[in-house]
């Protein structure tokens, strides 16, 4: 499955209960539309590391790598190319 | 404490029923009072009661009439300031034959009609029927304290103490009233008069209902109030002088009963003041009950026993295990009677039931400090975010909110971006009513994506938001913003969650009576003319209490960092053992049938809450679970299942007044 469709399943799936996929656009700011909130990052960070086998790091928690599918897509591309 | 019920017929056509209707309310709530039970009846009207003793044992059974039986009354809870209002009367000619506080109430009533209301400092809910003109008149205290439901059914009006007991008559339809759920999922309570149930009312804190000839009025006669000015020139040291000479008076007449008193305490600042100022000021011995979490994470119990060791008192600790938190649940949802969010009643269950194991019957407790002299992190929340409000790009202003959470399970660079974005709900808007309360909102609404097309429909345009926004007080707009978090904290959360769901139905349930020196209507009147400086004090919570009782405190707890008293919520409820309940309930064919929740969503919620178990759930997966679980169990013991109580029988009652059909007869 490709990194896109991996992460909008998972976010489906574990946020919003499998409930209105189609309402979840891939720029829609994640937080901001309550679907997740600030102990949901936890999931979402160890979602990433353990499928991506990739690292989180502390600064790299920002809205630019995190908060829509779009960011999220090229933030994981970018750390699984370094 | 006590049960009282009744109903009042509203037209001459209705036919009432046999007395074995009355039997059955006031033993449904037998839990609240199970020292004596009494009967008042005649052919427009019923009154029952369950007495739990505590003033006045020998003589103090009620019903109770005055001196040409004209009035009756039934009565739950405590008017405080008894003792001196019975002298007055005394004076005004009023002649006593008990030395009860309910005759005290009753006599206040004639003498002052509905302005008797104003002079009373206590926590009660009372029904006086006046039989010359078939009116019957309800009142409610100030915050809430003790509670009282109503409806309207078959030309009947008819009320109790508990939901249960309107549904002993079982030609009530027991119905969910879905806005009622949208509200809970909104502030954690419904807005009164709404309830979880479909036209059952529930009378408003400070509010009173007078039935006449077939018509129900209801009004307010107190209301929190806050200047809009307030006094600059006085100093601190000055407010904490008269704060403390209020609060030791508060507890002195906190003490008054005729059976032993003791208190709870939680390791934090508020019950160890109210338990120091008993140790202090008064003679009594005290004895001192608390909770003890298995789970470290919740558990406060080196604090209390350092305060218990500091006081020298007698202290007793339950212990509280998730699967006591799994198993008691059910129980207590039977007592809320709606639907909540948190687990945190549960472990209150069972402390009143160790506080009766001991044989107390009364509580002095330190609820209502946090609401009345800001200990809340939400007030501080609101300072932080108003001062950000006003430079909404700054890069420095939120990151005091990281002093907040110096705890939560996320490191400084990570925490900083997601707390930020969730305190920054609302900043564009800081004059907005529900400013201070928009990031709890925004939470807990994450609930309602659960809700079924159904029960949507049902809630249809129903504004839950805005069912606290449509009696604000006329001056709220000119209200300092931290008062206005206070005032909207002190009608949605103590109200309707804190003194119901956590205080009086929890500690009623094991025949408990919790007392608030806090509430006495005197400490929250003065709080509230305390300038919002001296209780914030930049970060510092409930800045003046602490001066307030600096002499009689540690410095360990004066000095410690308030916490919330929270208890394990949704991985309580996948325990090892865990009872059969909870997969019925959350079962496919269960939530169909109930229509409140989607199936295949729950399910997955469950599965999720299952799987991360042992590990950090967030606070909105362990919203909705405890949220739905509560709603599962409300359907199925209220609307599924209800069993009415068995009725009493004449010689169950230590009263039994039989008016029917004739002038006058005492059984």
């Amino acid at each position: 499955m490709d990194v896109r469709a991996a992460l909008r399943e998972f976010i489906v799936d574990n946020f919003m209960m499998g409930q209105d996929a189609a309402s979840l656009s891939d720029s829609g700011s994640l937080l901001e539309l309550g679907i997740i909130d600030s102990t949901g990052v936890l999931e979402l960070v160890g979602f990433l590391e353990e499928t991506w086998q990739i690292t989180v790091e502390d600064d790299d928690l920002i809205p630019e790598n995190l908060d829509s599918i779009d960011n999220l897509v090229s933030y994981v591309e970018r750390k699984k190319g370094s | 404490m006590c049960g009282i019920a009744g109903y009042l017929r509203l037209d001459d056509s209705v036919v009432m029923p046999d007395e074995s209707l009355i039997g059955r309310m006031a033993n449904s709530l037998r839990h609240r009072g199970p020292d004596e039970f009494g009967v008042y009846i005649d052919d427009y009207c019923a009154l029952g009661h369950s007495r739990l003793s505590i003033i006045d044992l020998a003589s103090g059974s009620q019903p109770l009439s005055n001196e040409d039986d004209s009035l009756w009354i039934v009565y739950n809870g405590e008017v405080f300031n008894y003792i001196e209002l019975r002298s007055e009367l005394k004076q005004a000619g009023h002649r006593f034959r008990t030395h009860s506080d309910t005759e005290v109430i009753l006599h206040a009533y004639e003498e002052w009609g509905r302005g008797c209301l104003d002079r009373f400092n206590g926590q009660f809910a009372f029904a006086i029927y006046d039989k010359n003109r078939g009116a019957i008149f309800i009142a409610r205290d100030r915050l809430g304290i003790r509670p009282v439901f109503y409806t309207v059914h078959n030309g009947r009006f008819i009320f109790g103490s508990e939901i249960k007991a309107i549904f002993c008559d079982r030609s009530v339809p027991r119905r969910l009233d879905y806005k009622g759920l949208d509200e809970i999922f909104t502030w954690w309570t419904t807005c009164p008069p709404r309830t979880a149930f479909e036209r059952i009312n529930e009378l408003s804190a400070g509010c009173y209902v007078e039935v006449c000839n077939g018509e129900i009025k209801t009004g307010r006669w107190w209301e929190m109030s806050f200047p809009t000015e307030f006094d600059r020139g006085r100093s601190a040291e000055s407010w904490a002088e008269e704060l403390h000479e209020l609060l030791v008076d508060a507890v002195r007449l906190r003490l008054r009963a005729d059976v032993p008193v003791g208190a709870y305490l939680s390791g934090g600042l508020d019950s160890s003041a109210t338990t120091a100022l008993i140790k202090h000021f008064t003679d009594t011995r005290v004895e001192t009950f608390s909770i003890a979490f298995q789970d470290k994470a919740y558990d406060e119990s080196a604090y209390q026993v350092e305060m218990a060791e500091h006081l020298g008192t007698n202290h007793h600790q339950v212990s509280c295990t998730y699967h006591d938190i799994a198993g008691n649940f059910p129980n207590v949802i039977r007592h809320t009677e709606r639907p909540i969010v948190r687990t945190a009643p549960t472990p209150l269950y069972m402390l009143s039931a160790l506080v009766r194991k001991h044989d107390f019957k009364v509580v002095l407790t330190g609820e209502g400090a946090d609401e009345i002299f800001g200990g809340y992190d939400l007030f501080k929340e609101t300072l932080i975010r108003r001062f950000w409000s006003r430079r909404i790009d700054s890069p420095w202003r939120p990151l005091l909110l990281r002093k907040l959470y110096p705890t939560l399970p996320l490191s400084p660079g990570r925490a900083r971006f997601y707390l930020e974005t969730f305190y920054k709900a609302g900043l564009a808007d800081p004059e907005a009513w529900t400013f201070s309360h928009q990031p709890r909102i925004n939470t807990t609404i994450k609930l309602k994506e659960y809700f079924t097309e159904d029960a949507q429909k049902r809630i249809g345009g129903h504004s839950s938001v805005d069912a606290f926004g449509v009696d604000l007080p006329e001056r709220f707009g000119d209200w300092h913003h931290l008062v206005r978090a206070q005032y909207l904290e002190v009608k949605s959360l103590l109200s309707g969650y804190l003194l119901s769901s956590q205080g009086d139905r929890v500690a009623s349930a094991n025949s408990v009576e919790g007392r608030y020196p806090f509430l006495d209507h005197r400490v929250v009147e003065l709080g509230a003319r305390i300038p919002p400086w001296h209780k914030l004090r930049g970060l510092n919570e409930k800045a003046i209490l602490k001066r307030a009782m600096k002499k009689e405190l540690p410095a360990a707890i004066l000095s410690r960092v308030k916490q919330p008293y929270m208890a394990p919520d949704s991985n309580s409820f996948f325990c090892e053992n865990r009872p059969d309940y909870i997969d019925e309930l959350l079962s496919e064919q269960a939530l169909a049938a109930a229509g409140v929740f989607k199936p295949e969503a729950v399910a997955k919620l469950k599965s999720k809450c299952a799987r991360l178990s042992h590990a950090h759930l967030s606070f909105k997966d362990n919203m909705s679970f405890i949220g739905i679980l509560s709603t599962q169990l409300l359907v199925s013991l209220f609307l599924d299942d209800f069993r009415p109580a068995e009725t009493l029988t004449r010689e169950n009652f230590s009263r039994f007044y039989d008016f029917r059909g004739q002038p006058s007869r005492k059984v």
